[in-house]
Formats: structure tokens, sequence, C-alpha cells
């Protein structure tokens, strides 16, 4: 079929632009010295200084950035604990689990957002931030867990059983054997919440109770009157960060190996 | 076949506990909860009008204009990504996910703030029409219609298409394909008899990942639609955050959840017929 590489190109060309001409035109509206959005009043960087000087946006940025790292924690950590314990589950214990694993993953955020708030209603607990990492931490852990099981599928037990006979004991049998086989879906699960709970809104937004804000409610907030610059500059620095985050982890495995494996 | 961690204690177990123990806590009893209020009037009696009031001119009409958006926008998000996928799959074989990578990196940006961008690019006096009436062309109009509102969805969720569909055909063996060409299939009957029944996993889970949150979403048409144009997920919000009858938006969540495991079970059964079929 390469006869048709030309419509090919032409046609991953047209969807990448379409897929980032709108985030280019975030970051082209955080260097506007006009505040209006279709208006060009020049360059500046006023404000991505402005941004540093907003109280509201950096707590709402700081709130985003710490639920997301320790949701993602809790969750990894919950998730991989509950799969090594199922692996010795009967197999209806083990589908009944994964059953409820799966609900909040099928069902709608708005659903899930709703549910937890009658039920921190319902326990009299004040929302906030606390509630919130709740929350994350609840639709975390699916992600988690999801990214570990299917990695137990590929581990060689044998090595794990001789490790024994020659005298290690289950616990270092199992950090020395089986958690180096895991560990590569441990990573992505951890990855995955991190990525769920930085960019959440609907369930955020109904656990959050007054007086809270992540980077997505204070967005949501300001959607009637206008969003102000500072958060396109915001959105471009943390967006500039991960892509460069990735061509740097990239670069790595393309590279040539050097001597003394500094990886 | 062996049996995994025999050599295990069945103490193990434990280990799931405080997952099992939080997912009962956090999942099944907050479902409880909704059915709860859903099933109840405000003195706490039991009451299928909570349920009942999907049928209210309103609320159908809220339903029935989701139902049709999110089946618009899964469609054309089928229809936009398969292809690529299929591009991406051909073009990655053997080599790094990086390229395909690129495709999905657009979810790092905050999802409301690049609908937001689709307004900022839409409106009257937006990016578009700016350079629309400066090549005096028609400008066009539209923000706050339908139309904006399939856009944005395609445009969120797109990502949730390609991934799947990416996935399943880049695990597919080539050899399947030449040996179809091998046999004396053209391309379009290689495609239509090995390629696209044994991508078809890939495709269900890609549908139900746009079709829910598609059918489900109050932000999107709230800022694409001008808050002009309600769907099921606005009302439910509404009856949350504004009107505070709980009762009244527990038994549309109901009816969501109704709705959502209709549409498993049908991408399921689907799923089933095309593996018996082979």
């Amino acid at each position: 079929m390469i006869r048709h590489n030309g419509i090919k190109r032409f046609y991953t060309i047209l969807i990448l632009f379409f897929l980032y001409a709108p985030i280019l035109t975030l970051m082209v509206l955080s260097f506007n010295s006009s505040k209006s959005r279709s208006h060009w009043g020049g360059f500046t960087f006023d404000w991505y200084i402005s941004l540093f000087e907003n109280e509201h946006i950096m707590q709402a940025f700081w709130n985003t950035i710490i639920i997301a790292v320790i949701s993602a924690l809790i969750a990894t950590i919950f998730g991989t604990l509950a799969c090594i314990g199922m692996q010795v589950m009967k197999k209806r214990m083990r589908s009944v689990i994964m059953g409820i694993t799966n609900i909040p993953m099928l069902n709608a955020d708005i659903v899930t957002g709703i549910s937890l708030m009658l039920l921190f209603i319902a326990c009299r607990v004040n929302m906030g931030g606390a509630t919130v990492l709740l929350a994350h931490i609840t639709f975390n852990i699916p992600y988690v867990i999801l990214s570990v099981m299917p990695k137990f599928r590929q581990i060689n037990y044998a090595t794990y059983e001789a490790a024994q006979d020659l005298g290690a004991t289950p616990t270092y049998a199992f950090t020395h054997i089986i958690f180096p086989d895991i560990l590569p879906g441990v990573i992505s699960g951890f990855l995955m919440a991190f990525t769920m709970s930085l960019d959440d809104f609907i369930i955020t937004h109904f656990t959050k109770g007054a007086g809270f804000d992540t980077l997505s409610t204070k967005i949501y907030s300001e959607v009637k009157k206008g969003v102000s610059p500072e958060i396109y500059a915001l959105s471009t620095i943390m967006f500039t960060l991960v892509l460069a985050l990735l061509v740097i982890v990239n670069a790595r495995k393309f590279r040539p190996k050097k001597k003394g494996g500094a990886a | 076949m062996r049996k995994p961690w025999k050599s295990l204690s069945k103490k193990t177990r434990a280990l799931a506990a405080p997952y099992f123990v939080w997912s009962v806590g956090f999942i099944i009893i907050p479902l409880i909860i909704i059915f709860f209020y859903g099933f109840a009037d405000a003195n706490g009696h039991f009451t299928l009008s909570n349920v009942a009031s999907i049928f209210s001119h309103v609320n159908l009409k809220a339903l029935i204009i989701s139902m049709l958006l999110s089946f618009l926008s899964t469609f054309v998000c089928l229809l936009i990504a398969y292809p690529l996928a299929y591009i991406l799959a051909e073009f990655g074989h053997g080599k790094s996910s990086l390229f395909a990578f690129i495709f999905i990196l657009p979810m790092w940006m905050n999802s409301l703030l690049r609908t937001i961008a689709w307004q900022n690019l839409l409106e009257k006096t937006g990016l578009i029409n700016t350079i629309l009436s400066f090549f005096h062309l028609p400008t066009m109009m539209i923000i706050n219609t339908p139309w904006a509102i399939v856009l944005g969805m395609v445009y969120d969720f797109l990502p949730f298409m390609i991934l799947p569909i990416y996935n399943t055909l880049s695990r597919l063996e080539i050899d399947y394909a030449n040996a179809a060409r091998d046999l004396g299939a053209n391309g379009w009957q290689t495609f239509w008899k090995i390629t696209w029944p044994l991508s078809l996993p890939g495709v269900i889970s890609g549908i139900t990942m746009v079709f829910v949150p598609s059918l489900t979403t109050f932000v999107i048409s709230d800022i694409l639609g001008g808050g002009k144009i309600l769907l099921i997920g606005n009302i439910i919000e509404q009856l949350f955050t504004q009107d505070n009858d709980w009762n009244a938006g527990a038994g549309l969540s109901i009816v969501l959840m109704i709705f959502i495991v209709i549409s498993m079970i049908i991408t399921d059964k689907y799923d089933k017929e095309d593996a018996t079929k082979k």
C-alpha cells in the first residue's frame, strides 16, 4: 500500500493540525498584551509575571499537583497490594473485586461525582481538599489495578519457588523476583492515575465544596466572565514541561548506549 | 496448567483487604445512596416519580439531544480515528510508540482549556471568523449550536478512540493480511474480511470510551452551547448545584446508568457475535 503514501501523510498532518491548533492558539494568547481573545495587541511576558503574583491561581495549581501526587501514590499502593492479594483468591472472589473495580471506569463521571458527594454529605463531612483527595484515590485505583493485573500473567513462578528453595524468605523472594517483573505495570499505573487526577474536572466539581479549587474548577468558574490570560500562561508552562520531559526521556532511549551504562 | 502462587501463603489475600474495604465504602455504598435518593420523595417515602421525571418534556428532549449528539460524535470519532490508527500502526510496526504518543499528548493540556480554546476559535469575532472575513469569505456561526458541541466532543475524546484501535491494530500479525493477499484477496477484501474483524475489540472499547463521556457531559455543552442547549448532564448538574433537588437528580442519574448498561450490553453482544462468526 505504498502508493497512497502522499494521502496518508496529508491525512496525518491534517489530524495533527486539528489536535494542536487550539492548543497553539492558547499558547499564543498567553503572550498577547491585549486581554481580548481575538485581537493581537503585541507581544508581552506580563501574564507570566503576574501569574506568579496571582495567589488564587498559584494556590489552585499547588492544590492540583498535591492532590495528583498523593492520590496517585496512595492509589498505586492500594491497587498493587490488591493485585498481589487477588492472585491467591478463589476465582469467584477475584471476579467480584474486578467487577467492582470496573464500575468507576465504565460509569459516567457525573454519576461517580454525585454519588461521592451524597456519601460525604450523608457522613456529615465538610467538603474540601480532603474529600477531593478521597474521591481522586477512588477513581485512580482502577487505573492502577488494570495496568498491574496483566503483568502477573507473565510472571515465571518457578524462579520464585527456586529462590525460596535456595533459602530466600518469601518476602525476600517476592521483592527480588516478582516485584521487578510487575514494576513496569506499577509505574504506568501511577502515571495514568497522576494524569487522570490532574485533568479531572467533573468529580472534583461535585466533591470540592466551597473555598477549595483545583485548576480545572478555577478555570470553570472563570468561563462565564472570561478566562484570565495568566491561566493560559500557566498551561503553556505545564504543557511545555511535559513535552520537554517526553523528549528527554525518548532521546535517552534512542541514543546509542554509552559506556558505563549511565541509564 | 500450573497453579500460580501455590507456594505463597493464603494469608497474602489480606493484602487485597484495604482496597476491598475502600471499594465497598467509596464505590458500592455511594451507589446505594444514589438509588436510595432516586427512589424516595422529599419525605423519604418510596416513589417512582424521580425516575419517571425523565418523561417530562424538558428532560426527554435533553436525553434525546444527548443521545443524538453522542451517537454523532462517536461516529465521527470512529471515522477519523480508524484510518489514522491504521496509518500509525503501519508506520510504527516494530518501531517505538513515540509517533503514536504525539496524538495522545494533547490530553496533557487541561481538557476545560482545550474546550475553551474552541470557544475562542469559533466565536462571532473569533480567530476563524477573523481569518475568513479577512479573505472576504462568509463567516460561520456554529458557536452555541449543536454542531459546536459535536465538534467539542470529537476534539476532546478523539484520543480515547485512537488509542485502543491503534493498540489492537499494532498487535495484529501482518502475516494474516499477507496470507489473504497471497490467496488472491484484493485490498478491500483483505481489509473487510481480515483486518476489520480482528480490530473490532479495539473499535468497541473506543466506542464505549467516547460514547459514555459524550452522553453524560455537561461541560462541553456549557462552554460551546452557550447554555442554550441542555444535555441530560446539564439537567442533572443543575438539579444538584442550583435547584437542590437531590431526589430528582438521583432519579435521572439512575436513568443515565440504565442507558450506560444498555450500551455496554449492546457493544458486548456485537463483540461476541463477531467472535463466533470467525
